[in-house]
């Protein structure tokens, strides 16, 4: 093995008496990619940022070392800001998670890629241009000479992403880091990052490290595995090893709440009445452009129907119109045409509003802030009068935390106090409070990590079980709607795809979409485990 | 760890804030008590004591008639601040339906009031009290009044701009799905959730109504003499300011502790109505004890 790009040895964050990574050591070689894996608050993205004197947080001290090889050789713990800002973008290159939010909106592409090349190569600005139309070919960006003029609104978030990586690699830098950098992408795009890394890797020589809570993705990316917990490197192995025999109890862990196509579905329902039945469902949105007004068909006549305690997988990648159904079946927004009906009563109807519920994505933004967990809970029973006065309503919350899970001394708490798995449950426990017949799960468990993901799963099939509920279950990750659903509808560009049973649907896929869809998830095994 | 602290009691944590607070209710007390507080009347002339320095008998000296500087300030004082409250209040309550409105249904509506706020927002203030003046004579109206609408379109607009962003939040959304009506949404979502900025407005604009209505009392648009008011004892004073520095200094130094008191006040208030900064200082409190 050749001498290391990124070597770190000993490396502790203190916030106050804090300790949040503990004495970490690790190194990464030319052409390999390191994975750290680890769930939120491990001190993953803290350890990267630390290591290569990114980090910025107030009163934060890090000690131990972490050198970069190469000429000069640099020690990056306690650089000066200028020795950092030549190696920052000159010599490690960064990709981030949220591709809408680390591009400038106001630059267009070519400036955001050539300011590096500008400032660390001191190239001209004709040769630097070269060099950007010749990165967003490398990341697979359609049409790149026309690109070069547009401006980050206009892409989605998997271009934005692979220009991410092109502003990374655009001075061909000795390391990159990239934390997170599939979390917030579909399933398919994610597949496309992750073979486009590796195919630069091979390219450029790049040393990568690899950050990410779901030990799939980085099966399919890493060389070397460092799993993280509580700030420590608790297993440092080979990928394969990982995988094969985990050592620490937390490593099999993280290996077992991985999503993984062919997993068992929820046990059968036999023959229960159609609770929801959906007909030529249309939903038209208008969309403002600079060529004027224009229709935006998000959902084109689709039909379905749920019995009564089974569950509908509806998949689908973003912009597929997934949350539109959501929102014509919660009169969120008005659809065109065609008819949705619970119990033969339409879900516009106000009586709707306690029989159908819904859980929202992000458990950071559908608390609200200034609450405590018990107004949240409450406001349901508030606003349908379902239990009497304060007392019975501070009964009923009680019993709701304790069916998500939660001890009733969580009531008085605020959103911010809790972590995301915690949010999501009251949530939940907010969504069933009406007891209502349909529950809307729009990726209800999308922003969690996959071992939270895990036990929310398990909640909501216990839920399913013990209330006899109905769910409409929204997700992008098939291996997730496989474990959950009894039919599955795969919706593209608004038209259903494939809808049928999830059994068939998952042993014989019919379309080539969902079998695109199917093999973007990450299989069992790493990558370099071979067919295995 | 889960025992709570009330808002009120870390508020005073805040040196600075504690203070500040501190000296609002010294001038709570002033506007309750100033005329029995007052050791002379308003309107006592004695001549021969006329210019006299700050002393025993008169802590703040006299004027150029005798009277006594520091019961004429602290009548002032209760002047002031009786007009700043009562025109701020109007300011806010008027501006923060508005603002709400606009921003919670938006459209037409929206547009339309808020073309309405730009237009007063357009106004001079002095050119208002002097509109108003024309209509109702000068006086403590006038000055409210004109202050209070001056102030209204500056709280419509922090409301609006607040609302719009937390009319899009998801958890609004949620309670939209729950078949919550708009009042329980404005009230138990959006207001709670934009009062942070409206009261750090509230006490700027408190600081800043002050301030204004020292400068229409100054012009002699204000409070009319013979009842005290400290921007008219600064006019006053301006033919004594080399021999009798008292006469502007103490006014003066009132409407600067008082606007400072109300800025300060503001940031504290701030954060403690803040849940996530409001942990924060508990985990400092806690951290510190430690």
């Amino acid at each position: 093995m050749s001498a290391p790009v990124l070597d770190v040895t000993d490396l502790r964050v203190r916030i106050g008496n804090r300790e949040i990574v503990g004495g970490v050591s690790l190194s990464v070689a030319r052409e390999q990619t390191l994975g750290i894996v680890g769930e939120s608050g491990s001190g993953k993205s803290m350890t990267a940022l630390a290591a290569t004197g990114l980090l910025d947080a107030p009163g934060a001290v890090v000690t131990g070392s972490a050198v970069l090889a190469g000429t000069p050789q640099t020690q990056l713990v306690g650089a000066s800001a200028r020795v950092l800002r030549g190696v920052h973008g000159g010599r490690i290159g960064f990709v981030f998670q949220d591709p809408g939010t680390s591009l400038n909106p106001l630059l267009t592409l070519e400036r955001q890629i050539t300011e590096s090349l500008e400032a660390h190569r001191g190239s001209t600005r004709r040769g630097a241009r070269s060099r950007a139309l010749e990165l967003l070919e490398a990341v697979g960006l359609p049409d790149p000479s026309a690109r070069l003029h547009s401006y980050p609104h206009q892409l989605s978030g998997g271009q934005r992403q692979r220009v991410m990586i092109a502003i990374a690699l655009a001075c061909d830098p000795e390391l990159l880091i990239a934390d997170e950098p599939t979390t917030a992408l579909d399933v398919t795009t994610q597949a496309q990052i992750i073979d486009l890394v590796r195919e630069l890797q091979r390219d450029f020589g790049t040393a990568v490290v690899w950050i990410s809570h779901d030990l799939g993705v980085i099966g399919q990316v890493a060389d070397q595995v460092t799993v993280l917990q509580a700030g420590e490197a608790v297993e440092q192995a080979p990928v394969l090893d990982v995988f094969d025999h985990p050592r620490q109890p937390y490593t099999r862990e993280l290996l077992d709440a991985r999503p993984l196509i062919g997993a068992d579905g929820p046990p059968p329902v036999e023959e229960a009445p159609v609770l929801l039945d959906v007909a030529g469902l249309d939903v038209t949105f208008t969309a403002e452009t600079p060529r004027g007004r224009s229709d935006v068909r998000a959902v084109q006549d689709l039909s379905f129907r749920i019995r009564r305690g089974t569950t509908l997988g509806l998949v689908g990648e973003s912009g597929s119109g997934k949350s539109t159904v959501a929102a014509a079946l919660t009169a969120l927004v008005r659809p065109a045409a065609g008819t949705a009906t619970l119990d033969g009563i339409d879900v516009a109807d106000r009586s709707m509003r306690r029989r159908i519920s819904m859980v929202f994505q992000d458990p950071f933004s559908s608390l609200n802030p200034r609450r405590t967990v018990a107004a949240a809970i409450a406001e349901p029973l508030r606003v349908h009068r379902l239990a009497d006065g304060k007392r019975g309503r501070a009964a009923r919350v009680g019993e709701l935390l304790e069916l998500v899970g939660l001890t009733p001394e969580f009531a008085s708490r605020y959103p911010h106090e809790l972590s995301g798995g915690q949010r999501q449950r009251v949530s939940i426990a907010r969504a069933v409070a009406v007891e209502p017949d349909l529950l809307i799960l729009d990726e209800s468990t999308a922003s969690l990590d996959v071992s939270v993901q895990d036990r929310v799963l398990d909640l909501l099939a216990e839920l399913q079980r013990e209330l006899g509920l109905t769910y409409l279950f929204i997700a992008h990750d098939l291996a997730v709607v496989q474990r959950m659903s009894h039919d599955v509808l795969v919706l593209r560009d608004g038209r259903a795809v494939e809808y049928r049973s999830a059994a068939e649907l998952f042993a014989h896929p019919d379309a080539d979409y969902t079998r695109a869809l199917l093999a973007a998830v990450p299989p069992a095994r790493p990558r370099g485990a071979g067919a295995a | 760890m889960n025992q709570r602290v009330s808002p009120w009691k870390l508020l005073l944590t805040n040196p600075i804030t504690a203070l500040s607070a501190a000296v609002l209710v010294v001038v709570a007390v002033i506007v309750v008590g100033a005329g029995a507080l007052a050791p002379y009347g308003i309107n006592d002339i004695d001549v021969p004591n006329a210019l006299q320095g700050p002393g025993l008998t008169h802590w703040f000296g006299t004027d150029e008639l005798g009277r006594d500087v520091l019961s004429r300030v602290l009548v002032a004082i209760q002047a002031s601040m009786r007009i700043a409250v009562i025109s701020v209040t109007f300011a806010a309550v008027v501006g923060v339906a508005i603002g709400l409105l606009a921003g919670y249904r938006g459209g037409w509506l929206d547009s339309v009031l808020m073309r309405v706020v730009d237009v007063m927002f357009a106004f001079p203030v002095l050119l208002l009290a002097l509109a108003i003046v024309a209509i109702l004579g000068p006086g403590v109206t006038t000055t409210t009044l004109a202050i209070g609408i001056v102030f209204t379109p500056i709280f419509a607009r922090v409301a609006r701009a607040s609302t719009l962003s937390v009319r899009t939040e998801p958890y609004v959304a949620v309670s939209r799905t729950m078949g919550t009506g708009d009042g329980y949404i404005l009230g138990h979502h959006v207001l709670p959730n934009i009062s942070g900025p409206l009261i750090v407005q509230t006490s700027l604009s408190l600081a800043f109504a002050t301030l204004s209505e020292a400068a229409l009392s100054f012009l002699g648009l204000g409070i009319q003499p013979p009842q005290p008011s400290l921007g008219r004892m600064i006019f006053d004073s301006q033919g004594f300011v080399t021999m009798a520095w008292w006469m502007a200094v103490f006014p003066g130094a009132a409407i600067f502790v008082i606007v400072l008191a109300f800025n300060l006040l503001g940031d504290g208030l701030r954060d403690v109505l803040d849940p996530k900064q409001r942990t924060l200082i508990e985990a400092r409190r806690a951290g510190r004890g430690r």
